[in-house]
């Protein structure tokens, strides 16, 4: 089934790395994308996606606190939070908001197990 | 700041900026499991100032007396690199990477080295994380550590080699617990900036699966 992944980092270059794995590991599916936790929360709220991928260093709130806010409005939503700080506290963080933590640069492989658990939700 | 003469388009100042970004995001993890203690970082700034304004913009954030570790490197990428934070807290610095209940005299006889490791953990982290996303290989030399103002600071090494033009990219980090906070700065001529520039265009090549525009 096709499904709509938002994805959301101040840069723009870390988008496109996004949406080339998704193109490689999920060819038919679409994608959004925001700037910004601001933006992420709009585009939520107009037409929500199935699948989050946020960015944990953003300007103004990061993206644990976004995932929190996306927690929120869609309890089942699969959310992961992409980040190369892999700080045991962001990782419990992660955890406790039933997140999944991708590494930074994105892994293809986990990338695609993260989005193979999404498929099946 | 005076971004304008950033000889770098926006994707490619984007592209410098994620590196730094991933660079220190791994410093930190490692700094983290060094202190047992989380260690809050920025988002990156990045302008193109020379070693005058640097210095200016420094001692503007932080008015007293700095510390800072530093390390050049040279090969595919060329600069120097800088981990800078306030005297004051040098001290407590060195007491969260030694750990235990050390006497003042043990924090005072240790600072030296306590700092030239921290120095060398973050810098080399940091700066082999972005030689590795960039397919490139650097040299890092040993740390070493400087006293002084952001004046002193910034014109450190040869100056006359380093050009007066520097780009200063900084990252700030705080460690909550112990009031530590501090900046990552990294320090590029004009020549080591366009030999970057290839190396980003070729970065964003791969990443993004775009082919140059150009």
């Amino acid at each position: 089934m096709t499904k709509r992944v938002l994805i959301v980092d101040d840069s723009r270059l870390a988008r496109m790395a996004v949406i080339k794995g998704l193109g490689q590991l999920r060819p038919g599916w679409t994608y959004v994308e925001a700037a910004n936790p601001d933006e992420a929360v709009a585009s939520m709220r107009a037409s929500a996606a199935d699948v989050a991928v946020i960015d944990f260093n953003m300007p103004v709130r990061d993206g644990l606190a976004l995932a929190g806010e996306l927690r929120e409005l869609h309890p089942d939503l699969p959310i992961a939070l992409l980040s190369a700080n892999a700080q045991e506290e962001i990782l419990n963080r992660t955890a406790q908001l039933g997140a999944t933590f991708l590494t930074k640069p994105l892994n293809t492989a986990a990338f695609g197990a993260f989005l193979d658990t999404a498929t099946q939700q | 700041m005076t971004q304008a003469r950033v000889p770098l388009s926006e994707l490619e100042i984007d592209a410098l900026t994620e590196l730094l970004n991933i660079g220190v995001s791994k410093a930190a993890t490692s700094l983290r499991d060094l202190i047992g203690t989380h260690v809050a970082l920025s988002v990156p700034h990045l302008a193109l100032l020379s070693r005058e304004e640097a210095a200016k913009t420094m001692t503007e954030r932080e008015a007293n007396a700095l510390v800072g570790v530093h390390q050049s490197f040279e090969g595919d990428l060329q600069g120097r690199a800088l981990l800078i934070f306030p005297e004051a807290k040098s001290l407590e610095l060195v007491r969260a990477v030694a750990g235990g209940d050390l006497s003042l005299e043990d924090i005072i006889a240790l600072e030296h080295e306590a700092l030239a490791e921290t120095g060398n953990i973050i810098l080399n982290n940091c700066l082999a994380t972005m030689a590795n996303l960039l397919k490139r290989r650097v040299k890092i030399s040993l740390p070493k550590i400087v006293h002084g103002t952001g004046e002193t600071i910034f014109n450190i090494g040869d100056t006359s080699e380093e050009g007066d033009s520097a780009l200063f990219l900084y990252i700030d980090f705080l460690i909550r617990d112990r009031d530590i906070r501090g900046y990552i700065t990294m320090l590029m001529d004009m020549p080591a900036l366009f030999a970057l520039r290839e190396l980003l265009r070729e970065f964003i090549e791969r990443t993004s699966g775009e082919t140059r525009a150009e």
